[in-house]
């Protein structure tokens, strides 16, 4: 898809007053790509994204659209049209003015422009509804209208901001879906905002993780769920499981480390950070509860966890059961629903094991929801 | 009795007292303007009329004062409107440090009393002319001594300040997203005002509007001041009250209240009215054909009093026309004199009666020399219809002379025979 209006964000810092929302910001999104920016809420996302609409002039670096530097242009010469976060449907306005409203300021006829809103409701599925209000619409039909009113500026990027927050969890799985393919359709750039990793991993080609005005990670959904660059990335895309501990041996790409309650634990060193680590380093192990399995390795291997049953929860494809990890923190896996009547492993103790090429082993960091 | 009967009666007296404390002076007024006497009253009831009505028709300063009030008031909500809104964005768009030392500023023309507002006016405008060089006789200067414009100026130096309250509880509730939004899609500022900002405020701007109106209409205080030599309804009013006041400023004062009761009935009707439709329209209610009253009349109380009273002001204008008060007045003037005339009567007959059961009553301080008999009467008879005529008399009656007949003599404690 190299149809689409490639937007690079070089060296962006954003301050407001002392504070930094946005430090040192180095993006490339290739045109045509569904790309996310993903963090908690307060990491900066949202004011990248008004940097690329306009809203906000960069206190330093640049943002250049389709390689045209955007300084100085203000949000409504921008080729980029911004979904926002509650949709900021113009309340007094009939669902059709609302989505032709970027031609009515542009002096288009009215004949013309109910003419184009007409085909954008078809697209979205909402023939005929073109005479209602906003206020009459349900919860995803406004999604949708707000959609198509910023498609209906023909716009070289669309930027959404966390549009889908608001849904229940039923329509907002409906609704990514729907948006990768009117995405796909379209073939413009879309720059999306989350803090949802769900969203973003299904339906990015790339995704931005971002912490407290730090980009930590640009990579595949995928890479960035198995190759987390840091311990932030790690604890904060998908479930996952941390050991603490000081490196005791280095193995090529694996290393070994050794725990207060788990014994020594071996892992392979995350792709970034192989060379760069040494004996003796705090480090951090992290393992996804599906990696976990029951039983023993043999005992070389190192990848064998013995704890203590705490909990176990039903969570209909699979059981997550709970063992005494360490600090005070739980070790969580998850066993597949398939073929069990009743596990039940309560108060047992029991011993896991997992492959080394499963854990990841990398500098000790700041996690996620601390 | 049971303890929430007992509340029940009290609120019941309470309610009662409240609206007659508010209302009941309106219904007194209201009627003197029905009652042909030359002092608005109620009772005595003299005839029922209509001519305060005509006396107030042809009344030329009141028309004129309620044409430049009219004047005044719509340049009033023009000026006023258009400052208040703007302040009320500025407030809005206003760095957050700012923001309530700006309030401050800009609501304090509200606490200034209105008598300064209209001398500052006066003063400032008058210095503004000398600043500008202007002479007697030239454009500006006729500007700046012109009542109209100093008026429209002094008011809104405060109703602006209403207007804006208005305005800002409406932007309260305005999503400054959905500017960005008209911006992102290709708006320019001025668009985005046009298109999205005003349309949002025009219920304020209509509130607004009517408050400005009714504020410029009935104010004094300032309007007294910067008039000069033109005159509004309030200044003529207030004249007439110093001159003496007949039942026409009570017709005026009628013809207020009714009107100021059919826009209110008019936009509560309109209000339900389009209630009604909105609840239809969704299906929560039916559109019922049944009952004989007209569509926007069904389940609607305002609309139905607004037809009512519209056919009690028919009535009363077309009973006004034909009806003449001339027959009742020439009875309530025989009636009148007859009773002055009895009234008259009575009196002689009282006096005739007296000087028979005491005939030396008006000589008596004469022959007799002991005061203390002379004054019969409360006061020592100094209020007697007969004092006057015997002046020769009394000069020689050393008992009589004084006020109160002497009573407070300190001789009189002596002659105790």
């Amino acid at each position: 898809m190299s149809s689409g209006v490639a937007v690079d964000l070089e060296n962006l810092w954003i301050r407001f007053g002392d504070f930094v929302a946005v430090r040192d910001a180095n993006v490339a999104i290739n045109g045509g790509d569904f790309f996310s920016f993903l963090g908690p809420s307060g990491c900066g996302k949202t004011t990248i994204l008004r940097s690329v609409s306009g809203f906000l002039e960069p206190s330093e670096g640049t943002v250049r659209i389709g390689g045209r530097d955007m300084a100085g242009i203000g949000p409504n010469k921008r080729p980029t049209a911004l979904i926002f976060q509650n949709l900021a449907l113009f309340p007094l306005m009939k669902v059709w003015e609302n989505i032709s409203f970027s031609m009515e300021v542009a002096g288009v006829s009215a004949g013309e422009r109910r003419k184009r809103a007409d085909e954008l409701l078809d697209m979205i599925a909402l023939e005929g509804q073109g005479d209602k209000m906003p206020s009459e619409l349900s919860g995803g039909q406004k999604q949708r209208v707000a959609i198509a009113r910023a498609l209906c500026a023909n716009p070289d990027v669309l930027l959404l901001d966390e549009p889908l927050s608001a849904l229940d969890l039923k329509l907002r799985q409906h609704m990514r879906t729907e948006l990768r393919e009117i995405q796909q359709r379209v073939g413009i750039t879309f720059i999306y905002i989350t803090h949802d990793q769900g969203e973003a991993l299904t339906m990015s080609d790339n995704v931005a993780v971002m912490k407290g005005g730090v980009i930590d990670q640009i990579d595949t959904g995928h890479d960035i769920y198995d190759h987390p660059a840091t311990p932030f990335v790690a604890s904060f895309v998908g479930e996952t499981n941390v050991f603490r501990g000081k490196i005791s041996r280095i193995d090529g790409n694996q290393a070994l480390i050794s725990t207060n309650r788990s014994g020594d634990l071996l892992a392979r060193i995350t792709p970034t950070q192989v060379g760069k680590m040494s004996v003796g380093d705090d480090a951090m192990m992290f393992i996804r509860p599906e990696a976990l399995q029951l039983g023993e390795a043999d005992a070389s291997a190192k990848t064998t966890i013995s704890a203590g049953t705490v909990n176990e929860e039903f969570e209909g494809n699979s059981f997550s059961v709970f063992l005494e990890g360490d600090g005070g923190k739980s070790i969580k896996m998850s066993v597949p629903n398939v073929g069990q009547d009743n596990i039940s492993v309560r108060g047992k103790d029991l011993s896991l094991h997992y492959d080394a090429n499963n854990a990841i082993m990398m500098p000790a960091g700041e996690l996620a929801s601390d | 009795m049971s303890s929430a009967t007992i509340v029940r009666v009290a609120l019941g007296a309470y309610l009662l007292i409240f609206f007659s404390y508010l209302l009941g002076p309106l219904v007194v007024m209201s009627l003197t303007a029905f009652n042909s006497a030359a002092f608005p009253s109620v009772s005595p009831w003299a005839c029922f009329s209509f001519e305060w009505f005509r006396v107030l028709y042809d009344d030329k300063h009141i028309r004129e004062g309620i044409y430049y009030s009219i004047i005044i008031g719509v340049g009033t909500v023009i000026l006023s409107v258009s400052m208040g809104l703007a302040a009320s964005i500025v407030l809005t768009q206003i760095w957050p440090r700012l923001r309530s030392t700006y309030y401050t500023l800009i609501i304090a023309p509200i606490l200034i009393p209105g008598v300064v507002l209209g001398i500052s006016t006066l003063v400032f405008w008058d210095r503004v002319g000398k600043f500008l060089g202007a002479t007697d006789g030239s454009f500006l200067h006729d500007l700046f001594h012109n009542g109209i414009f100093l008026t429209i100026l002094g008011q809104s130096a405060f109703i602006a300040s209403y207007a804006m309250l208005v305005f800002v509880a409406r932007l309260q509730r305005f999503d400054p997203g959905l500017t960005e939004a008209a911006l992102d899609l290709g708006a320019s500022h001025t668009q985005a005002f046009r298109k999205i900002l005003l349309p949002f405020m025009r219920p304020a701007i209509a509130s607004a509007s009517v408050l400005a109106f009714l504020a410029s209409f009935e104010n004094y205080n300032t309007t007294t001041f910067t008039i000069i030599d033109y005159k509004t309804l309030t200044t003529v009013l207030a004249q007439k009250v110093r001159l003496g006041i007949n039942p026409s400023i009570s017709s005026l004062a009628f013809i207020i209240i009714v009107l100021t009761i059919f826009a209110a009935l008019a936009f509560e009707a309109s209000q339900r009215n389009r209630q009604r439709k909105e609840a239809i329209k969704q299906g929560k209610q039916k559109s019922g054909s049944k009952g004989f009253l007209p569509s926007f009349m069904r389940g609607n109380p305002a609309a139905i009093l607004f037809v009512l009273l519209a056919c009690v002001v028919i009535v009363m204008i077309s009973v006004a026309n034909s009806y003449s008060a001339k027959e009742c007045k020439v009875r309530v003037r025989e009636a009148r004199q007859i009773e002055i005339q009895q009234r008259i009567d009575a009196l002689k007959k009282a006096r005739a009666a007296k000087e028979l059961a005491n005939p030396g009553q008006s000589q008596a301080p004469a022959t007799g020399d002991k005061p203390a008999n002379a004054p019969s009467g409360a006061f020592g008879n100094v209020f007697d219809p007969n004092n006057l005529t015997d002046e020769t008399q009394e000069k020689e009656t050393p008992g009589g002379s004084g006020a109160f007949g002497n009573v407070f003599d300190p001789t009189n404690l002596n002659n105790d025979e």
